[in-house]
């Protein structure tokens, strides 16, 4: 009985200690960057016809038919149409890639293409053609849930993005969670603290004058709390990436997206 | 996840005696011989570290300076106050307007030397620490945040912030 009453006290105060720590954000608070903006960024982005971003959508849309590689194949000549074939693709990246044994992101899925498929070189990382591909394959899923795959494979790396997402870091200390989960809303040097949702990636930054993968964006927390950022496809960026698409799941895609 | 702020306090890792402080006063700048770390050693009473890390006073002008500047004192990120030059408004932490009625110059020592003495899970960071940090910017590697002349100037600020 004495046992059964301590646990209990136990577990009431975890039960109570939880909320002071503050936490994962629930379904239905959920909110995408979207919301903190501006009308006039708003309107940017709704409109395909003043998206800065349409540009780089439409030399992917060139490039999807573009013959690249020693197999001078072109992605139209496998996929076809991609509004067809590329439909809600990216909403469910990163996936498990049986070769590589680990999760791919959407942009090193376009470069398994290029390398298997095309006998082609991956295309550099944050390079005009790779973000414009993967803008135009983005495009496809544009209104569409975000659905990681419930693939038990996925497990450790989603496991191993959770803890970086949660652990603090750089000479500033910060967690993820402490910024995006615990003080979403909030001003920070007059900007709105998002919730951190990867949902309009890649995406129109005003601050880059660019289109730019979630990758680029993650660089800008890291260095922002004085982190060392990682290489470009560490498989930690991929880990990362892989629990924020977890943590966003049946959020509308927004491809492409435009951000201050 | 930090750990306890008693595990890491200078005061338990170094006990130089009070008088060999004091004498390096005399003798030298430092009013405490500096730490395997390079820090300056402190000694935190009654959570409040009373004396100033450099011996001196510091300099309420240059702290005011570090205070809101928004990459060198960070403060400004995460707080308001009496800063009307500044045209963003923050909202994450207390505003610091009339912080000098509120806290005891030894208390906000301890607060900008290591915030976490008092909560363990703030966000705001420890500005006089370099230990338990986990990928630190190289270049940024082993150096606080700021120095202890720059904490000694905050400090003379904040203590001005008198209502
Ligand atoms: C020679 C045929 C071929 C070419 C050319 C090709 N692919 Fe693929 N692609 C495939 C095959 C086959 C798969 C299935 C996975 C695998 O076997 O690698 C695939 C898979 C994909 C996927 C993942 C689809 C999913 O449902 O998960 C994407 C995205 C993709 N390709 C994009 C491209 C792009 C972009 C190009 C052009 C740069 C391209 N592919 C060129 C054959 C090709
Ligand atoms: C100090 C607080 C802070 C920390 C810590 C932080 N971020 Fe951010 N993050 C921001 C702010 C502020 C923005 C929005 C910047 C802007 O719009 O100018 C942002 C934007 C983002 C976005 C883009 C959201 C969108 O709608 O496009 C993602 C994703 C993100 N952060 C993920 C992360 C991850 C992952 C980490 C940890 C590695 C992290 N952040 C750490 C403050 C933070
Ligand atoms: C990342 C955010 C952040 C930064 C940067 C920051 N603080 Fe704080 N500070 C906080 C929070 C949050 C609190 C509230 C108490 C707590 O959670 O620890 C606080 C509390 C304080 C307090 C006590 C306020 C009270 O009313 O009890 C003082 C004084 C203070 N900070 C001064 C500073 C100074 C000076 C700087 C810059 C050198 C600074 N802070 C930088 C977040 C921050």
């Amino acid at each position: 009985m004495m046992r059964k009453a301590a646990i209990l006290a136990a577990m009431l105060v975890t039960a109570l200690a939880v909320p002071a720590l503050a936490g994962e954000i629930a379904p239905q608070d959920r909110k995408s960057g979207y919301t903190g903006m501006s009308a006039e960024n708003r309107a940017m982005q709704d409109d395909d016809t003043i998206n800065p971003a349409t540009l780089w959508v439409l030399d992917g849309e060139a490039l999807w038919s573009a013959k690249a590689g020693a197999a001078n194949q072109s992605c139209a000549g496998c996929h076809g149409d991609a509004a067809v074939s590329m439909k809600g693709v990216s909403a469910r990246y990163p996936a498990f890639d049986d070769a590589s044994r680990a999760p791919v992101d959407i942009e090193q899925r376009i470069n398994l293409c290029r390398t298997r498929h095309q006998n082609a070189t991956p295309l550099p990382p944050e390079s005009r053609d790779l973000v414009a591909l993967s803008a135009f394959i983005g495009r496809q899923s544009r209104g569409l849930p975000i659905a990681t795959p419930d693939d038990p494979r996925l497990k450790p790396f989603l496991a191993r993005g959770k803890a970086l997402y949660t652990q603090r870091q750089g000479q500033i200390n910060l967690s993820c969670a402490q910024c995006h989960d615990d003080n979403w809303g909030r001003n920070l040097a007059g900007n709105i603290v998002p919730q951190g949702h990867p949902n309009g990636y890649p995406l129109y930054r005003l601050e880059w004058q660019s289109v730019g993968t979630l990758q680029r964006r993650l660089r800008n927390c890291l260095t922002g709390i004085r982190a060392e950022p990682y290489a470009y496809n560490a498989p930690d960026y991929v880990a990362l990436e892989l629990y924020l698409r977890q943590r966003a799941a049946g959020m509308l895609v927004e491809t492409p997206a435009v951000r201050p | 996840m930090p750990t306890a702020c008693s595990t890491r306090s200078p005061a338990r890792r170094s006990a130089e005696p009070i008088a060999a402080a004091a004498l390096a006063v005399l003798t030298a700048a430092a009013a405490m011989p500096a730490r395997a770390d390079g820090l300056v050693a402190y000694r935190i009473v009654d959570a409040a570290i009373p004396a100033s890390l450099t011996g001196q006073p510091g300099d309420a002008t240059r702290g005011r300076a570090i205070v809101a500047n928004r990459q060198i004192g960070l403060c400004v990120l995460c707080h308001s106050g009496p800063f009307p030059e500044l045209r963003f408004h923050s909202d994450l932490a207390p505003d610091l307007t009339g912080i000098g009625n509120r806290m005891s110059e030894g208390e906000l020592r301890l607060r900008v030397v290591d915030a976490s003495h008092a909560n363990p899970q703030t966000i705001m960071p420890s500005y006089y620490r370099v230990d338990g940090l986990t990928r630190v910017t190289p270049a940024l590697r082993g150096k606080p945040l700021l120095d202890a002349g720059q904490i000694e100037d905050v400090v003379a600020y904040l203590k001005t912030l008198k209502e």
